[in-house]
């Protein structure tokens, strides 16, 4: 049994784990340095969930994936640049900030409202996939409070697989302390997953998935509608980058057994 | 006056993780930190008295608990409406809970619920003009905010590691009973299991002394110019084994399995470290092989002592972020250290 799910899969920009960051304080609290001007890529997490998406939209014909962005316009249309080549989605933008010091219920209700109005959504199969937390406000809690304000009762985090059973439930493997999976099995649709990793691969650029994602993500990006996020929930008394730099000591030209001996005695002390 | 409400639940053997007996010392903490404010506790799991005659001697005023054969898994839905009904019972004004996984998931709809506010990742409290405030990481453990919030119900997830677990004599406590029906609908979802590497294959242990952590070079072609994988598995393993460590990863040495290079067989994204993976809490870290930015920034943020072994001796990723740098031939040293570890 194939079953056609719609899968909206939430996911925005953060910052290149490469730069460095350095936080200022901005009119509405704190912000980073240079923030627009920094290069971007797609959250982590939230990108293995778009593949993921992707992937289980092509094994279940009929299946759409709806990529919802909430960020400023001009910088998800950076993004989109990078990712519209990977795998074929559609995309809904919200116009606002990115910020990892955004309280995430703003960002929840933001991202809900948005899925609410994504239009012929059918909710019994619906779902809804994300990072099992941000790479910037690295919360964890966004995904389920979209799922409590769509009325989803099942929800997963740090998921790595999900397969869809002949019977069209799902199982999955969600990441648990020691290294473990908890196992389970739902019913089916609809469902909210936040995504660890995975186990997909980032798929090559294709230009021709990119020529079509093209068609819909630049009116898409016209049609931003502006996310009204309220600041003030959280005071923030100082965001500060640690202090903290080690003065490393080098030591080389030394044979292997000395080094061997003091790393040991190290670890036993 | 501010009402503390610790909440907790059980494991497969119905006591309490150590997490949860260092969250209950955060709570104490804010309790003491709050003049006026007032303790009870939450459980919930499939029988939870066990669990609440461990901390009988904490100095709650109340105890409630949600029990009962559906609460005594790890499944949201439940878990929600345990967590709404404790919150509400309670009356509680800040609730403090252990990051476990299961809360993780659960802690933020309750949350919705119950109209709170929450933050995660808790790794540290103070008290400022006798307002409680909070310490946590952003942008993945590269800035730390120190914040507050006026709005209660306030909910906060604290990570392990943090604060040292609560010590105390065991006792009998009554535990007041909260009623919560759950229906069909909420058991959409079944856990049937856990999926655990055997015990000779386990190399996630959240409580080592030491982290290892392996990098790319140990897959890469080596100074004769060939690839030695295997040799590399058996170094890694047999540190594990001796050190009784954890093995952290980075991201390009997971990856290389999902891209058909050569790959060290146990190695696994649960492994990983870093941006998009764990940051975990270890008194040591020896890093081998490995010269990217995230092991060595992010995924050590919590390690205490740190140590890195590889052959670039102007290493910026190690260079002000290890304490030592040993430049050397990893393979090498680590066949050495083995030598001796297994000699005892």
């Amino acid at each position: 049994m194939t079953t056609a799910f719609n899968i909206v899969v939430c996911g925005s920009l953060v910052p290149d784990p490469l730069q460095t960051l350095e936080p200022i304080q901005g009119p509405m609290g704190p912000a980073l340095k240079n923030e627009m001007m920094l290069p971007s890529v797609l959250d982590p997490w939230a990108g293995h969930s778009l593949f993921e998406a992707a992937n289980l939209a092509k094994q279940n014909p009929g299946s759409k994936v709806t990529l919802i962005s909430l960020g400023p316009k001009a910088k998800l249309q950076q993004l989109m640049m990078i990712i519209a080549q990977k795998v074929p989605f559609e995309l809904v933008c919200l116009d606002g900030s990115a910020s990892g010091f955004m309280d995430s219920r703003e960002v929840a209700v933001a991202l809900a409202g948005a899925i609410e109005k994504i239009p012929g959504l059918d909710k019994t199969k619906l779902l809804v996939f994300g990072g099992c937390s941000s790479a910037s406000r690295d919360a964890g809690t966004t995904m389920q409070m979209i799922a409590e304000q769509l009325g989803i009762s099942d929800v997963f985090l740090s998921a790595d697989e999900l397969k869809v059973q002949p019977d069209g439930s799902f199982r999955i493997l969600e990441r648990i302390e020691g290294g473990q999976y908890q196992v389970s099995t739902c019913a089916g649709a609809p469902a909210v997953i936040g995504w660890a990793t995975g186990n997909l691969p980032e798929p090559p650029n294709n230009p021709q998935v990119g020529m079509t994602n093209m068609r819909t993500i630049m009116p898409a990006l016209q049609k931003a509608q502006p996310a009204a996020l309220k600041t003030g929930a959280i005071k923030f008394a100082s965001v500060e980058l640690p202090k903290q730099q080690r003065q490393t000591r080098i030591v080389k030209d030394t044979p292997v057994e000395e080094i061997a001996k003091e790393i040991v005695t190290w670890i036993k002390g | 006056m501010e009402k503390i409400l610790f909440l907790a639940h059980t494991d497969a053997n119905g006591l309490l993780p150590k997490s949860a007996f260092e969250t209950l010392n955060a709570a104490l903490e804010i309790q003491k930190g709050l003049a006026g404010s007032t303790l009870s506790v939450g459980l919930v799991g499939g029988n939870v008295q066990a669990a609440a005659d461990s901390i009988a001697s904490c100095g709650a005023a109340k105890m409630f608990g949600v029990s009962g054969a559906d609460f005594g898994v790890s499944r949201y839905a439940t878990d929600v409406k345990a967590l709404e009904a404790i919150g509400a019972a309670s009356g509680a004004t800040i609730l403090v809970a252990p990051a476990t996984s299961r809360f993780s998931r659960a802690l933020p709809g309750a949350a919705f619920r119950l109209k709170a506010a929450i933050d995660t990742h808790v790794s540290g409290i103070q008290f400022t003009d006798g307002v409680l405030q909070i310490q946590r990481w952003y942008y993945r453990q590269r800035m730390m905010a120190t914040l507050t919030r006026a709005a209660r119900p306030w909910i906060l997830a604290v990570d392990s590691g943090v604060f040292q677990p609560w010590q105390g004599a065991k006792g009998s406590a009554k535990v007041e009973a909260i009623t919560v029906i759950v229906s069909d609908k909420e058991k959409r979802t079944k856990v049937t299991g856990v999926e655990a590497p055997s015990a000779d294959a386990q190399t996630i242990r959240p409580d080592a002394v030491v982290l290892l952590v392996a990098g790319a070079g140990w897959t890469k072609k080596q100074a004769d110019g060939q690839t030695h994988a295997k040799e590399a598995e058996k170094h890694i393993l047999d540190f594990l084994k001796y050190a009784k460590a954890s093995l952290g990863s980075s991201k390009s040495l997971v990856d290389q399995g999902s891209e058909g290079e050569a790959v060290l067989s146990f190695m696994s994204h649960l492994n990983q470290v870093g941006q998009t993976g764990s940051t975990p809490r270890h008194p040591k870290g020896l890093s081998t092989c490995c010269h990217g930015e995230e092991p060595h920034v992010v995924g050590w943020r919590f390690i205490n002592e740190r140590r890195a072994i590889n052959t670039d001796a102007n290493c910026g990723w190690a260079q002000g972020k290890a304490d030592v740098l040993y430049v050397a031939d990893a393979f090498a040293v680590m066949a050495k250290v083995n030598e001796l570890l297994a000699k005892g």
